[in-house]
């Protein structure tokens, strides 16, 4: 079974305030994270999706989703943790509470600020987790990259033909990810924020799965604008 | 749901936009799998249109034959992983005698509106006409094409007299082809005559009564009814061709494009009493037909591969660019498109 999980943990601040998180702001008339996750539910590959917030958005997210989306059976608010991975990890708890865990559980993840994501991007993402249990979705890096160890010199700037930016989905093989997940010490577990990282650190590959360069994640006020041009651009004209 | 959307916003230049579809109670979320480039298309791709046309038109999504995967029917009429045919013509109102793919209230894809290069397109089922997995996808890809032919020999069916012991074809491209191998199948009693002006594609003809060059057709050569599928600057001699060696009261189909104005022989069309009728666009009716005929007509459907040309895995704007420009260098064909953008 394949399931989707959108990520939108990590947010502290309440509603109301001047500082809602990104994807509850409004893009052409919706919420960022609807758009996210009609994405994901309109595919009939997946059996299930699975929206993580924190506790207190948990509610107020569910409500969004009803709204917009008419049969919102298939999509399930449920509480992230404190970190992404550990966010996972309750993903990972919920299927097996829910469906029950087996070898060839896939778990598509995705950030809840990238509502640009495809078609194409969603089903190579399927298939090369089924293929290979590991991929991570990556654009060419545009920009030289540069490393500086103390943050006030240059220790070296790697060759940038070698080098990729992620973005989401990350997917993986539900249990793998939990096995690995769950040998982390304490401290490994503070280090590697990201799940792809925990693979390559235990020495799994993980394969790539071309990205968009449009696929951009909605972060600051900056974002937003070019997001909101992006969907109030000419395509209008043609309907 | 905010979806991809490839539009020409200049000639060879295509760029990704963006609309918003809106999930609802009743239109079918679908995804092009297959697409055909139609010359149409080409025309716009490459400038070949007024700048009035132009700047009207653009930017706009090309390619308006399409099969798709049916991904989410709110109604749950289809379901998900259906093949489709979809339909390019969009009627935006009811009339009980102009036919919907005549009506100037309807929007065509890829002239009025956008075509199918886009992640997803949301469309009413009257719009889709499923079809079986059997039938070979890329034959599928242009069944536009084949349904335009099937919509000119249903109106041929209803305004010719019954007199058809000898049909011409006139043009040996894809038009001409596809209209042969329907005629020969829904009239399998009519000596089919095809005139062009190329051997080689002259010689896909095989199941036709005769193949010949426009320039060797023997003055005593009658028929009974007459197809046009030339358009451009031929046009205009294969119609008076058409009219020299047609029997008294035969009817000629026109359904080839052309941009200039043509002159015929009216004083031999009044003299034999001919009707000439054109065509152009089809509806859903000639959709079914052709989803009938290719499920159902295997060696039709079979004669009907041989148009399948390259076929291009489209994961890029590049990859579209490159099949547009292989398309230009055929004479015959159809540049099929694996939509994987």
């Amino acid at each position: 079974m394949i399931f989707a999980v959108v990520l939108a943990g990590g947010i502290g601040s309440r509603m109301g305030n001047s500082d809602t998180p990104k994807q509850y702001l409004d893009l052409g008339g919706k919420p960022i994270i609807v758009h996210t996750i009609e994405k994901f539910y309109v595919n009939p590959k997946f059996e299930h999706v699975i929206v993580l917030t924190p506790e207190s958005w948990v509610s107020h997210t569910s409500n969004l989703i009803k709204k917009s989306l008419p049969n919102a059976e298939k999509i399930t608010v449920i509480e992230g943790g404190s970190t992404r991975n550990e966010t996972l990890y309750n993903a990972i708890k919920f299927i097996e509470k829910n469906y029950g865990l087996s070898d060839d559980t896939i778990i598509v993840t995705h950030d809840a600020v990238r509502p640009f994501v495809t078609h194409r991007i969603i089903e190579e993402n399927i298939e090369a987790a089924i293929k290979y249990g590991a991929t991570d979705t990556v654009v060419p890096a545009t920009d030289t990259i540069v490393e500086s160890l103390d943050k006030e010199k240059i220790s070296q700037i790697p060759n940038r033909a070698t080098l990729f930016q992620g973005q989401t989905p990350q997917s993986f093989n539900a249990m793998k990810l939990k096995k690995l997940y769950e040998s982390l010490t304490d401290d490994e577990k503070d280090i590697l924020t990201d799940a792809c990282k925990i693979f390559v650190m235990k020495g799994e590959p993980v394969y790539l799965v071309e990205g968009e360069v449009f696929n951009m994640k909605i972060t600051y006020p900056f974002d937003l604008k070019v997001a909101k041009t992006m969907i109030d651009g000419d395509a209008l004209k043609g309907e | 749901m905010i979806n991809a959307v490839y539009q020409l916003t200049a000639p060879r230049m295509i760029e990704v936009t963006y609309n918003e579809l809106e999930l609802d109670n009743e239109n079918v979320l679908i995804r092009p799998s297959h697409l055909a480039i139609c010359k149409a298309d080409q025309r716009y791709y490459q400038g070949a249109r007024s700048k009035a046309v132009l700047k009207k038109k653009l930017p706009m999504a090309l390619i308006h034959e399409c099969m798709a995967e049916v991904v989410y029917d709110p109604t749950g009429k289809m379901s998900p992983g259906d093949r489709v045919i979809a339909i390019p013509n969009t009627p935006t109102e009811d009339d009980d005698i102009i036919a919907e793919n005549y009506r100037f209230s309807s929007k065509f894809r890829s002239s009025g509106f956008d075509g199918f290069l886009q992640d997803y397109v949301l469309m009413p089922h009257d719009r889709l006409v499923p079809i079986s997995k059997d039938v070979n996808p890329d034959v599928a890809a242009f069944s536009e094409l084949i349904s335009v032919s099937m919509h000119i020999i249903s109106r041929f069916d209803r305004i010719a007299h019954e007199r058809r012991n000898k049909i011409g074809v006139w043009g040996d491209g894809n038009l001409g082809l596809i209209t042969a191998v329907l005629l020969s199948n829904i009239y399998p009693d009519t000596e089919l005559y095809i005139f062009g002006r190329n051997a080689d594609k002259l010689a896909y003809f095989s199941f036709a009564k005769e193949t010949m060059h426009v320039d060797d057709m023997p003055d005593d050569l009658l028929l009974d009814h007459c197809f046009e599928c030339v358009g451009g600057p031929g046009a205009e001699n294969a119609i008076n061709q058409m009219i020299d060696h047609i029997n008294p009261e035969g009817t000629i189909a026109l359904t080839g494009v052309t941009e200039n104005n043509v002159a015929i022989n009216t004083r031999m069309v009044l003299e034999r009493g001919l009707r000439l009728f054109g065509s152009s666009r089809s509806g859903r009716d000639d959709f079914e037909k052709t989803v009938e005929f290719l499920e159902n007509n295997k060696e039709g459907a079979l004669l009907l591969e041989n148009l399948v040309g390259d076929v291009f895995n489209v994961r890029s704007i590049t990859d579209i660019h490159k099949a547009f420009d292989a398309d230009l260098t055929h004479r015959i064909g159809k540049t099929i498109l694996h939509w994987n953008k």
